[in-house]
C-alpha cells in the first residue's frame, strides 16, 4: 500500500463516515423507524402553570377509536430523576408546575387516534398561585413548588430550600480590599432570554417491551446512558431491564442530554404490551423540553490606569423553570468561567438558582457561558474606553498563559488565547478599522470583539477497539454522534493510533447493552474525554499486535513497529505482516481474540483549597480550557435600528483539529446561532404560558442573516494529555457572540446594551438616546 | 375523516393508495408510502426539512394536500438517483462539510437542486435567496453555501471541458 491509507487519520479533513446515508435521505431518525404490531402515542398537557391535580376523568378517551392504553400519574410510583437533584417523576404526579407539563399520555392504533383521545380526557385540577421569576420565588411567603425539596436525593451540597434551587459561590483574593484600591470600577446589571435550541429533529422515543420484561427503547438523545438511567430511576427498573439505543439524532445543542418523553413512552410501552412511539410535535418540543437559561448578572470589574484587571464581582439569579435538570451544573459553570481567561488576582462570584413554574431550563450549548461572557466582555470594553487603551491591548496585558491558574486554581497546561487574539486582530485589519465608526447611507459599521475560554472533559467514558479476523476493526464507544462527526472523529483517532486506514474502522451504534459506559455528548467532551479512552485502547490493542508479531518474528517486541497501511513489521526490515494474519492467528492462539479496552475520568481538580473559597460546587473535576477570540463587523440601520452582522472572524484554539473542516463548521454553526441569540431569538411567555412555542412565531437565524464573511481560524496548542493535542470545539464558538456584537453596537452608537436580545427596538432606542462616542 | 383513493407518480412509479382525504402530501410519503426522506420539523411550512418536488416545482409537503397532487409528480430525494446535477451537489454538500446532523440536508438539496436548474451559475444572492426557506441549525450554512457553489463550479468545468 502506498499514501492512501493515510487518508482518514488525525488532521485530515475527511467526510463523515455516514455522509452518504444523509445525503441520499436514507438515514433512519426516531421519526423513521417503525416496528410490527406498533401503536402510537400522544401527550396531553396542562393548561396551569401550577396547580394539583384533583383527579383524572379517563372514560371517554378509554372508549375512544383505537385507543391502546392511557398512563397518568397514578400509575406510577415515587422514583423521580435528575441529574443534580432528583425532582422529576416520569409524568405529573399529584402536581403540575408549568404549562404543557404531561399529565396524561394515550397510546391507539393511529397518530390521530391518540391525538383524538387525549383531547377527551378530563383532569380536574385545583389552581395553586404561580412563580413566574426568580424574584418571585425567592420573596417571603411565595408558593413553594416543591414543598419536599429539602428530602429530594442531590448529588453535591446543593443547598435547597424553599423555591431555592441550589447556592454556590466561589472566591479567590480579597475583593472589597482590592475595589477600595482600583482606579476604574465598572459595573452593570445584565439580563439573558430563554433561547429555545431548536435541533430541526423534535424529540421523539419508541419503546417495546418483551415477554421476559426486557425493555428496548430509541431515543433522539445525547447519551444512550443517561437516557437509561433517567428511565430506571423514575419508573423504578434496575438498568438490565432497558436497553437503551440511538438511531440518527437530527442535533441537539443541549436539548437532548437529559430526558424528554422516553420515560413516558417506556411506561406506556410495559402497560400495552406493544412497540409504542411518541414524537413530539414543533409546539410540544418547544413546550416541553427545555431551554437556555434566562439570567440576571450583576458583574462589577476594577482595574488600574494602565488596564491591569484587579477585581470582578459576578451575582447571578438563575431562572430554573419547574425543574433542576442540568441547572444546577449551568449556574456552577457559569460563575466558575465568570472571570474570564484572565488573570484577576481578587473575585467573587456567586449564584442562586430558582424554581419557577416554567419548563425546565437546561444544558444549551455554552451551559452558561454565553450570559456571563456578554457581561464580562462588555465590561472589558468599558475598562478599555476609560483607561484609552485599545481593547485588544487591554486583554492582552491581562489574559492567563500556560502554567496560570483558572479561576478557582487548575493549571491551565496549553492555551492558544494570545494565537487567537493575534489572528483575529490581523484578519480583521483591526488596527485600521477599529476606532472608526462608518457611516453614510443611513448606516453606521464598527467593529467589537470579545474573547472566551471554555472546557471540554467532564466525567467517565469507556473505548472497546476490536480486531476482527480480517484486521479490520470496530470501534465501540458508546459516544452518540448527535450529526457534528464524533464518530468520523473518534475513528480517525483510531485509525491515526493504529496506523491503519480509516475505511477498515466501523463505528458500532450506542447501546447500553453493548456499549462501554460514556456520560454523553456534551461539555464538549466527546473529541477530547473519549478520544483519550479511544486512543488509550487502540495502544493496547497495538501492543498485542506487536507481541503476536514478535511471536511470528521470533524476536523481541521492541523490535516491532507498526507499519503504516495495517501492518506490522521488523524494524529495520522491510517485511512485514497485514493485520489480517496477526488477527487470524490470534483468533486461534493461547489468549484469543485482540481487543484494546480502556476507561477513562477526567482526575484534575477544579478548585484548590489553598488557593479558593468553594461553596456547591457541582463539578469538583471539569475539565481542560479551550481557548477562543473573536471580531464581528456590525451595519446598524439608522432609521430602524436593524443590526446585521457583515463579517466575523473567529479563531479557537482547539489544540489539535482532528478533522478541520469539522471544527469550522462548529465554529461557524455557533457563531450563526449565538447571532440569533444576540440579536432576536427570545423565547416570551405570557402569565405562565409560552407566547411563541412555532417557527412562525420563534425566529433562527437562515442563511440570509449569516454574515457575509465568515473567517474560520483554527489555533493549535496542544493539550497534554489530549488525543493528538485534541480539546473540545463544540461550545466555544458561542460563548463571545452577543459580546462582541454589543461591543461593536457600542462602538457604533455610543449605546451600551445591558439586555438580550438586542432587537431592533432596544438598537433604535440606544442610538437615539445616547450622544455619539461619549 | 373519509378515505380517499390516491393515486401519485413517486420517483417515476405510480403509486395508488388509500388515506385519509385531508392526509397531507408528507404524510402520506411518510406513512402510507414509507418515504421517510421528507422530515417533518415544523409541520407549519416554515422549517423546509419536508421540501420535494411537485410537478418539478419545489413544495413544502407539509403544507400540500396529497388531494391536490393526484396523479402529479412528485420527486424525493430518492427520486434523483444517479442524476448528475444532484450526484454533484451530493458529493461537494460532502466534501464541503455541509453535512451534519443531516436532518435539513434532503430539503436542502432538492430546494438548490432546483436553483442550479433554473441559474446553472447562481450569485451567492441567488443561492441565499433560493435557501432562505431551508433552514439549518446546525452548519451556520457557510459550508451548505460553499457546497452549492463548488457544485455549480464543478458543473461549469464539465460543460466548459464537454465543448472542447
Amino acid at each position: 500500500m502506498e499514501q492512501g491509507y493515510l487518508l482518514g487519520g488525525v488532521g485530515q479533513s475527511v467526510p463523515k463516515l455516514e455522509n452518504q446515508e444523509k445525503v441520499r435521505g436514507e438515514a433512519e431518525y426516531i421519526a423513521d423507524m417503525v416496528l410490527p404490531n406498533m401503536v402510537h402515542a400522544a401527550v396531553l398537557g396542562s393548561p396551569h402553570p401550577h396547580a394539583r391535580i384533583v383527579s383524572y376523568d379517563l372514560s371517554e378517551a378509554k372508549a375512544a377509536p383505537g385507543v391502546v392504553a392511557i398512563l397518568t400519574g397514578d400509575d406510577i410510583g415515587e422514583g423521580r430523576m435528575g441529574a443534580f437533584i432528583k425532582d422529576e417523576h416520569a409524568i405529573a404526579k399529584n402536581r403540575v408546575r408549568y404549562v404543557g407539563e404531561p399529565v396524561a399520555a394515550v397510546a391507539a392504533e393511529t397518530e390521530r387516534q391518540a391525538q383524538a383521545a387525549v383531547a377527551l380526557i378530563k383532569v380536574e385540577y385545583e389552581v395553586l398561585p404561580s412563580v413566574l421569576s426568580p424574584a418571585e420565588g425567592l420573596a417571603e411567603g411565595a408558593p413553594l413548588l416543591h414543598p419536599e425539596v429539602e428530602d429530594y436525593i442531590t448529588v453535591f451540597d446543593s443547598g435547597s430550600k424553599g423555591n431555592l434551587v441550589s447556592r454556590t459561590e466561589f472566591s479567590e483574593g480579597d475583593p472589597d480590599q482590592a475595589f477600595s484600591k482600583a482606579e476604574i470600577i465598572v459595573e452593570g446589571t445584565y439580563t439573558t432570554q430563554a433561547q429555545a435550541h431548536v435541533s430541526i429533529e423534535p424529540c421523539g422515543a419508541l419503546a417495546d417491551m418483551d415477554g421476559n420484561g426486557k425493555i428496548r427503547l430509541w431515543s433522539a438523545n445525547q447519551s444512550v446512558f443517561r437516557v437509561q438511567a433517567n428511565v430506571c430511576e423514575s419508573l423504578e427498573l434496575p438498568m438490565s431491564r432497558v436497553r437503551s439505543m440511538t438511531p440518527r439524532i437530527g442535533a441537539g445543542f443541549g436539548n437532548k442530554m437529559e430526558p424528554h418523553i422516553q420515560p413516558i413512552t417506556v411506561a406506556l410501552a410495559m402497560k400495552c404490551r406493544r412497540p409504542v412511539k411518541l414524537i413530539l410535535s414543533r409546539e410540544e418540543d418547544f413546550e416541553i423540553v427545555r431551554a437556555r437559561h434566562p439570567f440576571q448578572i450583576y458583574m462589577k470589574t476594577g482595574a488600574m490606569k494602565d488596564g491591569t484587571l484587579v477585581a470582578r464581582v459576578c451575582e447571578v439569579l438563575s431562572d430554573c423553570g419547574a425543574y433542576a435538570d442540568d441547572s444546577p451544573g449551568v449556574l456552577g459553570y457559569s460563575l466558575l468561567m465568570a472571570r474570564g481567561p484572565y488573570n484577576i488576582a481578587n473575585v467573587r462570584c456567586e449564584g442562586k438558582l430558582v424554581y419557577t413554574n416554567k419548563i425546565r431550563f437546561g444544558a444549551f450549548r455554552g451551559f452558561g457561558n454565553p450570559q456571563v461572557t456578554f457581561a464580562g466582555e462588555q465590561q472589558i470594553d468599558e475598562i478599555a474606553k476609560r483607561t484609552g487603551i485599545d481593547p485588544i491591548e487591554v486583554r492582552r496585558r491581562n489574559i492567563l498563559s500556560e502554567g496560570d491558574p483558572w479561576f478557582l486554581g487548575q493549571e491551565v497546561r496549553s492555551s492558544g488565547l494570545e494565537s487567537c487574539i493575534n489572528a483575529v486582530e490581523e484578519a480583521s485589519e483591526w488596527k485600521k478599522n477599529s476606532g472608526s465608526v462608518g457611516s453614510g447611507g443611513g448606516c453606521r459599521k464598527a467593529l467589537g470583539m470579545a474573547i472566551t475560554a471554555h472546557i471540554s472533559g467532564l466525567l467517565s467514558t469507556g473505548a472497546i477497539v476490536r480486531l476482527l479476523e480480517d484486521g479490520c476493526v470496530v470501534l465501540n464507544t458508546g459516544a452518540v454522534d448527535i450529526g457534528q462527526g464524533s464518530d468520523t472523529v473518534l475513528a480517525q483517532i483510531c485509525a491515526e493510533t493504529l496506523k491503519m486506514p480509516l475505511d477498515q474502522i466501523t463505528v458500532a451504534s450506542p447501546d447500553t447493552d453493548g456499549s462501554p459506559y460514556n456520560w454523553g455528548t456534551t461539555a464538549s467532551r466527546v473529541t477530547y474525554t473519549t478520544g483519550r479512552a479511544v486512543n488509550d485502547a487502540a495502544e493496547k490493542v497495538a501492543n498485542k499486535i506487536k507481541q503476536h508479531a514478535a511471536e511470528i518474528f521470533d524476536c523481541n517486541v521492541e523490535k516491532v513497529e507498526l507499519r503504516e497501511g495495517g501492518q506490522v513489521g521488523i524494524v529495520g526490515s522491510t517485511e512485514a505482516l497485514p493485520f489480517a494474519a496477526i488477527s487470524g492467528r490470534a483468533h486461534w492462539a493461547v489468549g484469543g481474540p485482540i481487543i484494546g479496552e480502556a476507561s477513562v475520568c477526567y482526575e484534575r481538580a477544579t478548585a484548590d483549597p489553598k488557593r479558593a473559597v468553594v461553596l456547591g460546587l457541582p463539578f469538583p473535576r471539569i475539565g481542560v480550557m479551550s481557548f477562543g477570540a473573536l471580531v464581528v463587523e456590525v451595519e446598524i440601520d439608522e432609521i430602524t435600528g436593524h443590526v446585521r452582522v457583515s463579517r466575523a472572524w473567529s479563531a479557537l484554539d482547539v489544540g489539535r483539529a482532528i478533522n478541520p473542516t469539522l471544527v469550522e463548521v462548529q465554529i461557524e454553526g455557533a457563531l450563526v446561532q449565538g447571532l440569533g441569540y444576540a440579536l432576536f431569538e427570545e423565547m416570551v411567555w405570557d402569565s405562565g404560558r409560552l407566547s411563541n412555542p412555532t417557527l412562525m412565531d420563534y425566529k433562527v437565524p437562515t442563511i440570509v442573516e449569516m454574515p457575509d464573511v465568515i473567517e474560520s481560524i483554527i489555533v493549535e496548542s496542544p493539550e497534554p494529555d489530549g488525543p493528538f493535542g485534541a480539546k473540545g470545539a463544540g461550545e466555544i464558538g458561542i460563548n463571545a457572540v452577543a459580546a462582541a456584537i454589543a461591543n461593536a453596537i457600542n462602538q457604533a452608537t455610543g449605546a451600551r446594551h445591558y439586555h438580550l436580545p438586542m432587537t431592533s427596538e432596544r438598537v433604535l432606542n440606544g442610538l437615539l438616546s445616547s450622544e455619539p462616542h461619549r | 375523516m373519509k378515505s380517499t383513493r390516491f393515486s401519485l407518480l413517486v420517483n417515476d412509479r405510480k403509486r395508488e393508495f388509500v388515506a385519509e382525504s385531508d392526509a397531507t402530501l408528507l404524510t402520506v410519503l411518510r406513512d402510507s408510502l414509507g418515504i421517510t426522506s421528507p422530515k417533518r420539523g415544523c409541520n407549519q411550512g416554515v422549517c423546509g426539512s419536508c421540501t420535494v418536488l411537485v410537478n418539478d416545482r419545489p413544495q413544502r409537503a407539509c403544507l400540500t394536500l396529497a388531494a391536490t397532487c393526484q396523479d402529479k409528480r412528485v420527486t424525493t430525494i430518492e427520486g434523483f438517483a444517479g442524476d448528475s446535477l444532484m450526484t454533484a451537489l451530493q458529493d461537494q454538500f460532502q466534501r464541503c462539510g455541509a453535512v451534519q446532523c443531516g436532518f435539513c440536508t434532503s430539503g436542502v438539496l432538492i430546494s438548490a437542486y432546483k436553483l442550479l436548474c433554473e441559474s446553472p451559475e447562481p450569485t451567492v444572492k441567488e443561492v441565499k435567496a433560493n435557501l432562505s426557506g431551508n433552514i439549518c441549525r446546525c452548519t451556520g450554512y457557510q459550508k451548505i453555501l460553499d457546497g452549492v457553489l463548488k457544485a455549480a463550479e464543478e458543473r461549469r468545468s464539465e460543460r466548459e471541458s464537454e465543448r472542447d
